[in-house]
């Protein structure tokens, strides 16, 4: 047979192709059909959070930090419960890291603030003194892209009914209505804030890049 | 293998794609000395702004040598390979030549844009699939365009038969295309709302359903990139630089078959302990273990093919590389597995240990058989003799001191993390802060910079030699059967 195959490369690629692809069907589908749905209570993420989710992507924050407590008791000691499925049914893409040159952040709202981030993001020396991560000092200077984390909002709601605008929920609204929110929600993080430019920046109605990313990892709880 | 005067193959795109396997290898390794060294001497993340830090520059080092030196290196094979063992010339289509020229000038023009967009900061976020969805486009027509070429001279072969290598390059064809495809599903989202920057979009699948099809691709992206296409080089490499037959035409078909079926299922070892469901979870971790099988057996043919001519090793230096990459082959898809026991990776995962696997993987074997592949190719491509046997010499023991001084430093800096990750003392407190893990690992960073300098030095001197052989080095009159002849 196998010689027969190796004269015949239509046939021998679509067995190849078959072999492949059998573990996907059998490992792979079965997890949709169950591991999406939301814990109770989880909220999707407002725009905001979500212009802050794009600075970590952005910046890659990932490649240093997992967002994924395992369950043993030296993690949930050192960082909190382990991680569920379903709080992650929000995340797209999923921000779980492979790596921990630093630490874990998946609950990180828990024990820090942010007067706290706004240290540590400008000089992370300042609050540990013999850490390796870089300064993030563009994020002081940058303007969050708000605008496409309503659309990434928008899209989520249309296509993957992410539940905005529900009763009790987040409210995602027209563009105009999200940038107003957006803002408010600024200046309740900017008022624990030192940063005068930053302060300054959101009051005349731009959001540093790290308003956004504050907000966002005050919501990793 | 008859002689293969009577026909004169066409090089002129396997060439282009030799070129940028050495230009992305370079580029690639910089960054990749570039990070190792930031690890150690934090001022580093200052060179260039914020296009500099360690975060930024991760993924490009990653993926410029993943899809930019490593692919270059399969085209550049195939282009070369494929001919020689279907007995046929590119030249003979015209279609194929001009579906080669286009594959391989999108394929350059493609990676420049991927590497810029990434430094740009424009990512979707999953490793080793970043690109977002303009660039996905454009790699799927490079694809495609592959595909063309693969299965066109296909088409028009004499010999009947496909050798091992062209299965493993069909093998690579389809698997990456597979899981390309499905792990890329992306929404743009200004198509869909009409707001914000035309490069976002948000995956299809969200949190851990996202987690398994990421890594059903990124671990078989290590199998269909890092592993499948140079096995497919060996297979033709080493007997060719030999002049030895193959050791056993059933042990490549157990383990190329096996290997096919078995890869798979193992990417969920890379999500152990996670929310993942559990029986998942097993299946990776059994079907790593059962991995060791498919993997071993071609490096063992490899080394078995070597059986009684073992004096080659000290008489002809690719041999030697050759005989390397299949030993780290062989060192890595048993280090592997053994990190994929629940166990072990409990305290592995999260660590050193894990970049250590992959370097020893692709420093070792990856890039090692694909400057043997050079090496053996340029002398017929451009019919001069390589330009100096010296050279290559120095070379090789730079590089394998430089991987011996990867590796065990991130053994050691891994295994240390983990452990005082987990340290408690009498009162069942945690022993240390996670700072102090930190600090602990300054030196074996520093020897993991070290050894990035000695790669990538060796590497300059692999360009080096390659560039003399091309420019200056004596003529060939006709084409050396085995032995590649140097200076």
């Amino acid at each position: 047979m196998f010689h027969w195959l190796e004269k015949n490369p239509f046939f021998f690629s679509v067995g190849v192709f078959i072999v492949i692809a059998f573990a996907g069907l059998i490992e792979i589908l079965p997890n949709f059909a169950e591991a999406s749905r939301p814990v109770q209570g989880l909220k999707p993420y407002t725009v905001l959070e979500l212009a802050g989710k794009e600075v970590y992507k952005k910046d890659n924050c990932m490649s240093c930090h997992s967002q994924m407590i395992r369950p043993f008791k030296s993690e949930t000691d050192r960082y909190g419960q382990y991680s569920l499925s379903g709080e992650y049914a929000y995340d797209r893409p999923f921000l779980w890291g492979s790596k921990r040159t630093g630490p874990d952040l998946h609950r990180v709202g828990n024990y820090r603030t942010t007067d706290w981030h706004e240290t540590h993001m400008f000089e992370p020396t300042a609050v540990v003194p013999s850490s390796i991560m870089p300064a993030y000092k563009h994020h002081f200077t940058n303007i969050a892209d708000i605008e496409t984390a309503y659309a990434e909002a928008f899209t989520v709601k249309a296509v993957f009914n992410t539940p905005y605008d529900v009763e009790g929920g987040v409210k995602l609204g027209t563009w105009e209505e999200a940038q107003k929110m957006a803002l408010a929600e600024a200046k309740l993080i900017t008022a624990d804030m030192k940063n005068k430019n930053v302060k300054d920046a959101v009051e005349s109605g731009k959001i540093p890049e790290i308003v956004a990313l504050i907000a966002y990892l005050n919501r990793l709880k | 293998m008859q002689s293969n005067a009577a026909l004169e193959y066409d090089y002129s795109i396997a060439k282009l794609f030799t070129y940028t396997t050495i230009l992305f290898g370079i580029l690639g390794m910089i960054v990749g000395t570039l990070i190792a060294s930031q690890l150690a001497f934090p001022e580093l993340n200052y060179l260039l702004g914020e296009y500099g830090t360690f975060s930024r520059l991760r993924p490009v080092h990653t993926t410029v040598v993943i899809f930019g030196f490593t692919l270059s290196g399969v085209f550049a094979t195939f282009y070369y390979v494929a001919q020689r063992v279907l007995k046929v010339s590119m030249a003979e289509s015209k279609f194929l030549m001009v579906i080669g020229k286009i594959h391989f000038w999108l394929y350059f023009v493609g990676a420049l844009l991927a590497t810029i967009s990434l430094l740009l900061g424009f990512t979707a976020g999953k490793e080793y699939a970043q690109y977002e969805w303009p660039i996905d486009i454009v790699i799927v027509i490079v694809w495609v365009l592959w595909g063309v070429s693969l299965f066109g001279i296909i088409g028009i072969r004499r010999e009947k038969s496909l050798y091992i290598s062209l299965w493993y390059y069909i093998a690579c064809f389809l698997g990456v295309a597979m899981l390309y495809l499905f792990n890329n599903m992306e929404v743009p989202t200004a198509l869909v709302s009409g707001y914000g920057n035309i490069m976002h979009s948000v995956s299809m699948y969200s949190g851990t359903n996202d987690a398994l099809v990421q890594w059903w691709w990124g671990h078989n992206a290590v199998a269909f990139v890092f592993t499948v296409p140079i096995v497919a080089m060996i297979y033709y490499f080493l007997p060719k630089e030999s002049g030895q037959a193959i050791y056993s035409y059933k042990l490549s078909l157990l383990s190329f078959w096996g290997l096919m079926f078995v890869y798979l299922w193992a990417g969920s070892h890379h999500l152990l302990y996670s929310p993942v469901p559990d029986w998942m979870q097993t299946m990776g971790s059994i079907f790593s273990i059962v991995l060791i099988l498919p993997s071993w057996g071609s490096a063992i043919n490899m080394l078995l093919t070597m059986k009684g001519e073992w004096n080659q090793l000290t008489e002809n230096p690719l041999i030697k590389f050759m005989v390397l990459a299949s030993t780290f082959y062989m060192l890595s898809t048993l280090e592997g597995p053994i990190q994929a026991i629940k166990s072990v990776n409990a305290i592995a995962h999260f660590t050193d240990w894990i970049p250590g696997h992959v370097h020893d993987g692709v420093l070792g074997w990856v890039v090692f058989m694909i400057m043997a592949a050079i090496f053996h190719m340029t002398p017929r491509m451009f019919k001069r003799e390589i330009y100096s046997r010296k050279l290559l010499e120095s070379q090789f023991w730079l590089q394998t001191v430089a991987v011996v001084l990867y590796f065990t430093s991130m053994w050691i800096a891994g295994i240390t993390q983990g452990m005082m990750w987990r340290a408690v003392d009498e009162y069942g407190n945690l022993m240390y802060s996670f700072i102090d893990t930190v600090t602990v690992l300054h030196p074996y960073y520093a020897i993991r910079a070290l050894s990035g300098v000695l790669y990538l030095v060796g590497f300059l001197m692999f360009a080096f030699n390659i560039y003399k052989t091309i420019t200056a080095s004596k003529r060939l009159e006709e084409e050396p059967q085995f032995k590649t002849p140097m200076a």
